[in-house]
């Protein structure tokens, strides 16, 4: 299988004044259709990493490909594009929008693309909304559900436009383990049944474990790949 | 687009005290605005009516030596074909005269009208105090000032001296109040016929009178007028003979418009801060669209959707309340007979203008917000949680 997230030489510093160096020369392939969990300890720069893959943020220095191309050139509004059709994002918090409903949170990032939602679409959304087991609170204000669902409904969102990849960061930290094993095993099916390329960022030895390929960041470096 | 726009009706709703205190705000501003303009206008042509309501707006006179119109009945179509807006064109023969009563001299300005064409400018049925008006040659309405100073009453006969020589006895019918003392004192109103008499004049006149739709226009229409009629008659306007009063007027519109400009301003500046606020409020959220894909843009609309939104509603309810406020005003403010203080003047066009003016102004203020909702980068609301 190709390569769908490539990183070289990735460097990244914060602050202007006293720089903060986070991520050291790194080096990272993703396969396309694989399963991968990053591990480390909090501030290692696991999130940045992610968020860089994300294009949510930029790299001092390196490259990042996605797809085989690279983004840490692109213009902000090539950056919006790529966000919206080929990544998905699942937050530890959910970032819904508290003043939609569940529904209209998952049409959103279609509604982002092509304006006017036609009926095969809501279709789609009823049908994911219901994977993920939602459709008892579809019509409830995304500030009207319990933690699991709004968790829920962001997965559910992240998967809207069918996105080749699927960036998660954290996505079950505030949850119970029981829920937090139904939403990985949820997050394995649509990998094996979509072939959707996972990025999934983790404390939990047992689930990483899970995973098709570890990475464990340490100290703003590459430490384990297995 | 239109999501843009939902999105912001979205917001809009989620907060319904917040944009209400806005709307309010955009609408008491409007609503100050429509009063106070229809105040200064309607102030403005009342004092136009008291002023130049009565008397001829344009009027044409000649250049001859003799200083006399020929052939009326020429001039008048082509004067009314001037201009559609021209009324009450009148014809008038007029000369000063010595006025002898009970062996006392009065210097008197005698009118002869067509009281049919001229009751358009003068109302003379409206401002009979006593008699009636004069039905056959020689007779006169005198000014009742004038008939108190001399003792005259109806029914007196009373004689003319002109230059022209001879002394002349009429009849007085009536006395008129126009409400100004210098005319109530030296005026003497009869027919054309019989000053064209007293005066010697054959069928020729001494001016053609008129009035006009919109007053402020007869400079313009004077101008028109001039061109028409060539350079053998002189065309004069009330605005050439008014000066100080037109200047009162602009002085008076130009404060106004000074008020309703710095009512405008606080209300964009009271906007500008409020929607400022809300995209800090909504700074996640827009976090979380940017995160998703939507341009920035499309992000910047969502809040100038906001104000356009805030400027519509506001504008609504304040032409409302100013409607209510003028309402109030002319039935609480009134004058001991009962009559409105200022009749105010609700213009359509105005308070449309007012309306559009609030929401350009609305829209305007969400500029900044918008501008700075385009600013926000996703990872900070990412990040900081």
């Amino acid at each position: 299988m190709a390569n769908i997230i490539e990183l070289k030489q990735v460097n990244k510093e914060y602050g202007d004044q006293v720089k903060t160096p986070v991520l050291f020369d790194v080096d990272l392939a993703i396969e396309e259709g694989s399963f991968n969990s990053i591990i480390g300890q909090s501030g290692s720069g696991k999130s940045t990493l992610l968020n860089i893959i994300g294009t949510l943020d930029q790299p001092t220095s390196g490259e990042v490909m996605i797809g085989g191309k690279r983004t840490d050139q692109m213009r902000k509004n090539e950056l919006a594009g790529l966000r919206n059709e080929t990544l998905g994002f699942i937050f530890q918090f959910h970032y819904l929008l508290p003043e939609f409903t569940a529904l209209e949170n998952v049409l959103m990032p279609y509604r982002i693309r092509h304006g006017k939602v036609p009926a095969e679409k809501i279709d789609r959304a009823h049908e994911i909304m219901k994977l993920v087991g939602l459709e008892k609170v579809k019509h409830n204000l995304a500030a009207n559900m319990s933690g699991g669902q709004q968790q829920r409904t962001a997965i559910a969102r992240a998967l809207m436009n069918q996105p080749k990849i699927i960036l998660a960061d954290e996505p079950t930290g505030n949850l119970d383990s029981d829920t937090s094993e139904t939403i990985y095993n949820l997050l394995r099916d649509i990998n094996r049944d979509l072939g959707t390329t996972f990025v999934i960022i983790t404390h939990d030895r047992r689930i990483a474990e899970k995973a098709d390929r570890i990475i464990e960041i340490k100290d703003g470096r590459v430490a384990l790949d297995i | 687009m239109r999501l843009a726009f939902s999105i912001a009706r979205r917001f809009l709703r989620a907060s319904k005290g917040q944009t209400f205190l806005i709307a309010l705000g955009i609408a008491i501003g409007v609503s100050v605005q429509i009063f106070i303009g229809s105040l200064i206008q309607g102030l403005q042509i009342d004092l136009i009516n008291t002023t130049i309501g009565s008397q001829s707006q344009i009027t044409i006179t000649s250049r001859t030596e003799d200083k006399l119109i020929d052939d009326y009945e020429r001039w008048q179509p082509v004067v009314a074909e001037t201009d559609p807006s021209l009324r009450s064109v009148t014809p008038i023969a007029q000369g000063q005269a010595l006025l002898v009563f009970d062996d006392e001299n009065y210097s008197v300005l005698v009118r002869g009208l067509d009281f049919d064409s001229a009751e358009g400018i003068y109302q003379l049925s409206n401002r009979l105090v006593s008699g009636e008006m004069p039905s056959t040659e020689l007779e006169l309405l005198v000014g009742q000032d004038l008939a108190e100073e001399a003792g005259i009453k109806v029914g007196d006969l009373i004689s003319f001296l002109t230059n022209v020589g001879q002394e002349t006895t009429a009849t007085v019918s009536g006395l008129f109040d126009l409400e100004t003392a210098s005319l109530n004192k030296t005026w003497v109103i009869t027919d054309l016929a019989s000053a064209q008499g007293l005066f010697d004049y054959d069928e020729k006149i001494t001016a053609i009178e008129m009035q006009l739709e919109d007053v402020f226009a007869a400079d313009t229409v004077a101008e028109a007028l001039h061109s028409r009629l060539g350079d053998g008659l002189s065309v004069n306007h009330w605005k050439a003979d008014n000066i100080a009063l037109l200047s009162g007027l602009n002085g008076q519109s130009i404060s106004s418009y000074m008020i309703q400009v710095f009512v405008m301003i606080s209300v964009l500046l009271g906007i500008a801060s409020v929607l400022a606020i809300t995209v800090i409020q909504k700074s996640r959220q827009i976090g979380i669209l940017k995160a998703m894909g939507i341009r920035d843009s499309k992000a910047s609309l969502i809040f100038l959707f906001q104000g356009l939104l805030l400027g519509i509603a506001g504008a609504i309810l304040g032409i409302l309340l100013g409607l209510g406020l003028a309402y109030a005003f002319t039935r609480f403010a009134l004058s001991p007979d009962g009559t409105p203080i200022v009749p105010l003047v609700i213009d359509p066009g105005f308070i449309a203008l007012s309306a559009l003016f609030a929401i350009t102004v609305s829209t305007l203020a969400a500029l900044i917000p918008a501008r700075k909702s385009s600013q926000l980068n996703p990872i900070e609301v990412i990040r900081n949680g």
